[in-house]
């Protein structure tokens, strides 16, 4: 039986090859499958930095721990900001999916602006900690968390330069197709670091304070 | 200005040192010259350089590679015969400190830049062509991943003139690879050179798997795939998963250099074993990021060759994946020693002795193939023959290595070292040889000299023996790894016979320099007119050789498994089409390789301290990113007419074939 159907399925594929169809590939799947398949080994990457972290968590050759260091009040607006970003740029998705150009580029400002509320306050919660003899040098334990959010950060501000690119290339081409699969990408990747944040929130800040 | 950089970088009272700065000075500038001279240039900068054509880039990885194989092997030479010299009293002719640096190099070139770029070259020429597609997914960023390995290679090479390499073996361990114990540029070296050949290698696993999975021809369903194909699949994967581990291993001792962290130190709360695990949990699945593929060609040449089909299809690619998965759950056993207790040993030890059962279920499968086949003994089956003799060897050491108390009493003794010569040259190396010979033909359009080939191999699997055996019966005697000096006559005779051993090898890599020559002064005699010179059974075969650029003039239709094989049989093979079409094609673009470049200097920049250099050169890279990305005219279409010229020209030379 099974057999039948894959002959069938095979005379098809023949015929269909006799008719002479100019095979087009899907660019837009490949891209977008190409782009998990970083993003896994972007998870891997954070995996690895998570491990390093909980390793050295109790490290604090004498330093501060983390309930004496960690204000949980500016994380939480951090928290915040990032998963309204992510709810703001599904907005975009959803204007791009009505092909509404100008509003696209309104929700994602908005998500920018987010997102740069975050770094923002990450870099002044890196600065105080500095500021107090706290910096990453000072022990095992400062080391893996400055490096694991350090990283999350810098995963943000590359995706804001990102999203900076393409939104001039929505204002300049509109949302042709190629556009469309950046989106899609720059979605996957926002989303993504959300999910990154809540990893962080959870380990390191609210296990941390605990 | 310079960071850290001044002119007593460079090692001017070494004359050793400088003699091999001054060959290699030579070398390029004869390479220079001959481009010059032969007004290649240009041809270089469109053709190569700019090549987003997978073929062209999987070639330049291979030539890549045969030249670190070079010095990669340089450095063997200067090691074996160090310690046949200074073991019987004498001092040899390498003083500590360069004897630590030559047996580091040594390791980090032959795996990162000799084995990997053969293998990703291998997989470059052939994936695409095996799955009927007309290139990679992401031909640019193909390009880029090319472009980023061979700037870590000449980093790496760039330490024996300016600076110096790391003293710290192949995984640098801390503590002796932080600061404190390694003040020096060579851990900053080993660092960089890596990271930057490290984006370049998953970069270029991500774009693998994404072309097996997407784009395979109409019909290859993943069970009718070529065995070939399936472990490149597998390997990626490996890639994917186990390669951003090294980065942040490595990462994470460049933020201990650099910023004074305390990831790896032995003060302050940092944690060396940490280190140890980390880069193990990337380092096991390497070996077999590296294997794997080769049990592929492996598999390829003894079908092809036996005529027959692959016995056991089915079962191979599951002991692939098997291998693939259990690959990452056995990395302690590289350092039982740790103290992690009994438990944690035994459970190590024995998730090592299970991988021995896949391995096995392939020999067996490539033993069934022969059997009952025609077996036609050229250079390709020779190297798999030998390997399969060998690896078995190999394989034996490493499940008595797997023993936890084994272990104790040989680990850090040349007889590990044996071990992994064992399995990397027996199945690494053979590998890669018999796939070189194998798809030469098909990559540049004749085949290699046979006679050279068969001398070659005769030396290298004389030359393996004779230089490694020594070393499993040193082992067991209590030599441990990397001594530069030694004074113990029983010892002397067996490091004598194993530097001989490298000499044979040497006459064996010699003879594969003359097999290329004489290939090439040769090569209309050894044309290959058909593009299936070997009686081949996939689809690489059913295209000319080399390739046209767009690889197939027709998508072809795949029925069954060893498709091209089902195609002479069904009488559709070596038929032109009936009409041809225009076919969509990637833009040759130089923008991978100014990125490589400015990647190269990043690095230079971060080992030297020239943070000006390394701020300059990424916004550089950032710039011609977003200038790339607002490039849209990156594809264009053949015509059909220039197709059906090109395509005319190959089934004119398959003419005098057609009659019979």
């Amino acid at each position: 039986m099974t057999v039948d159907i894959r002959l069938a399925a095979d005379t098809a594929l023949l015929a269909d090859a006799e008719e002479g169809h100019e095979e087009h590939h899907d660019t837009a799947s490949i891209v977008t499958l190409g782009f998990w398949i970083y993003l896994m080994s972007d998870c891997v990457l954070f995996a690895a930095l998570f491990a390093t972290f909980t390793v050295l968590r109790g490290d604090t050759a004498g330093g501060p721990t983390g309930r004496e260091i960690f204000a949980l009040p500016n994380v939480a607006i951090e928290t915040a900001c990032l998963l309204v970003s992510s709810f703001t740029y599904g907005m975009a998705m959803i204007a791009a999916e009505r092909n509404r150009k100008s509003e696209v580029l309104r929700w994602l400002g908005l998500t920018l602006l987010l997102g740069l509320g975050f770094l923002g306050l990450e870099i002044r919660e890196f600065a105080d900690l500095v500021h107090q003899g706290f910096g990453p040098d000072r022990s095992g334990f400062l080391s893996g968390f400055f490096t694991l959010v350090g990283t999350h950060g810098f995963h943000v501000f590359s995706g804001i330069i990102w999203m900076l690119v393409l939104m001039a290339h929505v204002a300049y081409r509109g949302l042709t197709p190629e556009n469309r699969t950046r989106l899609m990408c720059l979605s996957l990747f926002w989303h993504f670091l959300d999910i990154i944040w809540i990893g962080v929130f959870t380990i390191v800040y609210l296990l941390g304070a605990a | 200005m310079f960071g850290k950089l001044t002119m007593s970088a460079v090692p001017m009272n070494q004359p050793i040192i400088m003699g091999a700065v001054l060959f290699m000075a030579i070398g390029v500038a004869v390479v220079l010259g001959a481009i010059t001279y032969f007004r290649f240039w240009r041809q270089l900068w469109s053709d190569w350089l700019t090549s987003v054509d997978h073929k062209r880039i999987g070639v330049m990885y291979i030539i890549l590679a045969l030249v670190m194989l070079l010095r990669g092997f340089a450095d063997a030479i200067m090691m074996r015969s160090q310690q046949a010299l200074a073991s019987d009293g004498g001092a040899g002719y390498l003083p500590p400190e360069h004897f630590d640096q030559v047996f580091t190099a040594h390791g980090v070139i032959m795996i990162f830049f000799m084995a990997m770029p053969f293998i990703v070259g291998l997989m470059n020429i052939v994936v695409p062509l095996q799955i009927g597609a007309r290139d990679v997914a992401f031909p640019y960023l193909n390009s880029f991943s090319l472009w980023m390995t061979i700037s870590g290679a000449i980093l790496v090479n760039l330490s024996l003139a300016v600076g110096n390499f790391a003293r710290t073996g192949w995984l640098a361990y801390p503590p002796l690879s932080e600061l404190h114990f390694s003040p020096d540029v060579g851990v900053d070296y080993y660092i960089w050179s890596l990271q930057v050949a490290g984006v370049g290698t998953l970069l270029g696993g991500v774009n693998m798997i994404t072309t097996i999975l997407k784009m395979r021809a109409p019909g290859m369903t993943m069970m009718r795939m070529p065995v070939f194909t399936w472990t490149a699949l597998c390997t990626n994967m490996l890639i994917v998963a186990a390669f951003p581990v090294l980065t942040v291993t490595l990462g994470l001792l460049a933020l201990d250099r650099y910023l004074g962290m305390h990831f790896f130190t032995n003060t302050a709360g940092g944690n060396p074993m940490m280190y140890v695990n980390l880069i193990w949990i990337w380092g096991h699945p390497e070996v077999y990021i590296l294997v794997l593929p080769c049990f592929g060609v492996f598999s390829e040449v003894i079908s092809t060759f036996s005529g027959k089909p692959l016995f056991g299809y089915t079962s191979m690619v599951y002991a692939t994946i098997c291998i693939t998965v259990l690959s990452f759950t056995v990395w302690l056993h590289h350092f039982f020693t740790m103290g992690s207790g009994a438990d944690v040993n035994a459970f190590f030890g024995i998730t090592t002795m299970v991988i021995a059962i896949p391995t096995g279920v392939k020999i067996f499968n490539w033993l069934f193939t022969m059997y009952h086949g025609r077996v036609r003994f050229e250079t390709p089956v020779l190297w798999t023959i030998g390997f399969m003799v060998t690896f078995t060897i190999g394989g034996m050491s490493g499940v008595l290595l797997a023993v936890p108390p084994a272990d104790f009493v040989l680990h850090n003794s040349v007889f590990l070292v044996a071990h992994f010569h064992n399995v990397i040259i027996g199945g690494v190396v053979f590998g890669c040889m018999a796939g070189y010979n194998y798809w030469f033909p098909k990559a540049l359009g004749f085949k290699l000299d046979e006679r050279w080939g068969k001398i070659s191999f005769w030396c290298w699997l004389i030359g393996f023996y004779v230089a490694f055996m020594p070393l499993y019966a040193l082992g067991l005697m209590g030599m441990t790894r990397r001594l530069d000096h030694m004074d113990n006559p029983v010892w002397h005779i067996y490091l004598m016979v194993a530097a001989g051993g490298a000499a044979i090898i040497l006459c064996g890599i010699l003879a594969q320099l003359v097999q290329l020559y004489v290939s090439i002064v040769n090569h209309v005699a050894l044309k290959d007119v058909t593009g299936d010179p070997w009686n081949g059974r996939t689809l690489e075969w059913a295209t000319a050789s080399p390739p046209a650029f767009y690889n197939f003039a027709e998508t072809p239709v795949v029925l069954s498994r060893d498709s091209f094989w089902d195609m002479k049989r069904r009488g559709v093979a070596f038929h032109p089409p009936v009409h041809y079409h225009r076919i969509h094609m990637p833009r040759n673009t130089g923008a991978g390789f100014i990125l490589g470049v400015l990647g190269g200097v990043v690095g230079f920049g971060m080992i030297w301290h020239i943070w000006w250099l390394v701020l300059f050169c990424l916004l550089a890279g950032l710039a011609v990113v977003v200038a790339h990305s607002f490039d849209e005219d990156r594809a264009y279409y053949v015509p059909s007419g220039e197709v059906a010229e090109i395509e005319g020209r190959h089934f004119q030379q398959l003419m005098p074939q057609a009659g019979d």
